[in-house]
């Protein structure tokens, strides 16, 4: 009973928070739903005895990217909600196909575990895999390529940003 | 199983009945403390030395008409206050009070230990529920629906994102060298005093106790002035310059709505001062006199000291207010971003590398 709450109430948070990003009309509720999936998540990822990844989760997803974002959307000063409205074709069509589309997927996994709905719940001893010690000691070991290889996309990232804000302002003085 | 229940339903109640108890005493302490820097009396009407006066002050905050503004973002309104105190109680929890003892009730025999959640990623924790309190800030700021909250809302998520990262830095050294995120492991890494190969230096340095603070005097720096900076107050606190926008993000808040805004920002200062002689001074470590003093007395002696720690922290910090003049917004983000972070970072390698010598010798030899 206590597992089913502890996964039911996160679940129904992260759910209640991603249609908010979806349907709500000003940017910054759009952000605040994102803060309440990101922190329901980590809630979700306690339960499942991974300490490190949760406290992760909310210190640089829900801590330092959302707080970014609401900065910027501050600074724009969006005060009021977006007027445009854009449809895609046939897009009734396609929100309907993808809905069925996943409700048989569930109905399929759901059948061919015979209807077992019960949620695992990794043991005690598995709580052992989210300490930082271990983590460290195999993203140094065995993963430290792809490690590096995120990391060089990372900067990449970082200075190309640099590199199209730059032109931009080079651009602006020359006018 | 019951008592666990039980216990741990009567630990957050306690944090709350301590918190709140705390932040009455620390509002009449800063008033009386700063009155005194200043040639001033300070509140003396209200009970004796004016010790009731925050009682008289929340009662009068209560009771006063919650103005709902025109113009305001009602749900993120009134939504922000809630977040602002949520976080400030939640720190709390991980702090550890005491060495924690052996209970045993109707035969059965338990350990308790006197944190609210001992979990093993507590500085973490620490970080990232801090990284939350920003939200109340932006939020307040941009509800009101008017310019000045507007700007010190601003203001505040561009003054805590800079500083958070200078307060993350400081702590990974004394992560390093405690060998553990764990706040309970933390202060037991501490227990003992220094010592040192050299017999010269280690006649001197032995009577020292074993504390952070020493070999992490720099870490110590950079996070004490991270922490005034987090918690916005004097000479940081441009987030509520008063002679620049009126109240900062709380200007358009009235009565309980405002009160919470108070007391979570007292909670978070008590928390960091808390925290902070947690990491660095020792937790509560100090002598408990067995023997000498009577045994229950002897018992609360490490929560004694933690509590003497906290308000010796909290008395630099009114100190500070009653002397130092506010930063100019450009000095603010210039220390954070220019001195803090890379001080912090050669300062992280440093010990790194002193540490790695320490445990494994020199590469060479």
């Amino acid at each position: 009973m206590t597992e089913i709450l502890l996964f039911a109430i996160p679940a129904l948070l992260i759910i209640l928070g991603a249609l908010i990003v979806v349907f709500a009309k000003n940017p910054v509720h759009n952000a605040m739903g994102l803060v309440l999936t990101l922190t329901s998540l980590a809630i979700v990822y306690i339960t499942l005895n991974a300490t490190f990844v949760a406290m992760v989760q909310m210190l640089v997803y829900a801590g330092a990217v959302m707080t970014l974002f609401l900065f910027v959307i501050m600074m724009i000063g969006v005060d009021k909600p977006e007027q445009s409205r854009k449809e895609i074709k046939g897009q009734t069509f396609l929100i309907s196909g993808t809905l069925i589309l996943l409700v048989s997927i569930i109905v399929y996994i759901g059948l061919e575990n015979g209807l077992n709905w019960d949620l695992i719940f990794p043991e005690s001893e598995n709580a052992i895999e989210g300490t930082p010690s271990l983590l460290a000691s195999s993203m140094f070991t065995s993963w430290v390529f792809p490690f590096e290889v995120i990391s060089i996309l990372l900067i990449v990232a970082t200075t190309s940003a640099l590199a199209l804000a730059y032109e931009f302002k080079k651009n602006e003085s020359n006018d | 199983m019951s008592i666990d229940i039980l216990v741990s339903l009567i630990k957050p109640l306690l944090v709350l009945g301590i918190v709140l108890t705390n932040t009455i005493i620390l509002i009449w302490l800063e008033r009386k403390v700063v009155a005194g820097m200043q040639s001033r009396v300070g509140p003396d009407r209200a009970g004796p030395f004016g010790i009731l006066q925050t009682l008289a002050d929340a009662i009068k905050l209560l009771l006063k008409e919650q103005i709902l503004p025109l113009r305001a973002d009602k749900a993120m309104y009134l939504l922000a206050p809630i977040i602002a105190l949520v976080p400030s109680f939640l720190i709390f929890m991980i702090i550890p009070l005491g060495p924690g003892f052996d209970l045993t009730i109707g035969g059965e025999t338990r350990f308790i230990n006197l944190v609210g959640a001992d979990i093993n990623v507590g500085v973490l924790f620490f970080l990232a529920i801090s990284s939350l309190a920003v939200y109340s800030v932006v939020l307040a700021g941009w509800s009101s629906g008017s310019k000045y909250p507007l700007l010190g809302g601003v203001r505040a998520s561009a003054q805590m994102i800079s500083y958070e990262a200078a307060m993350g830095l400081s702590l990974v050294p004394v992560i390093l060298y405690s060998g553990s995120m764990s706040m309970s492991k933390i202060v037991e890494s501490q227990s003992g005093n220094l010592s040192s190969t050299i017999p010269v230096i280690d006649s001197i340095v032995r009577f020292i106790p074993n504390w952070n603070v020493f070999p992490q005097f720099l870490a110590f720096g950079i996070f004490f002035v991270a922490s005034i900076a987090e918690v916005n107050r004097a000479p940081f606190d441009l987030v509520e310059a008063e002679q620049e926008l009126v109240g900062g993000f709380h200007t358009e808040y009235s009565g309980f709505r405002f009160a919470m805004f108070f007391l979570a920002e007292y909670i978070n200062m008590f928390n960091m001062c808390a925290i902070t002689a947690t990491f660095f001074l020792g937790g509560w470590l100090g002598p408990t006199f067995p023997g000498i003093f009577p045994p229950l007395l002897s018992a609360m002696m490490p929560t004694i000291w933690l509590g003497l720690k906290t308000v010796g922290l909290l008395f630099v910090y009114f100190w500070i207010r009653a002397t130092l003049p506010r930063l100019r917004y450009d000095q603010l983000m210039e220390l954070g971003w220019k001195r803090l972070i890379p001080i912090s970072l050669i300062w992280l390698l440093v010990s790194a590398i002193v540490l790695g010598i320490r445990d494994f010798g020199l590469p060479w030899s």
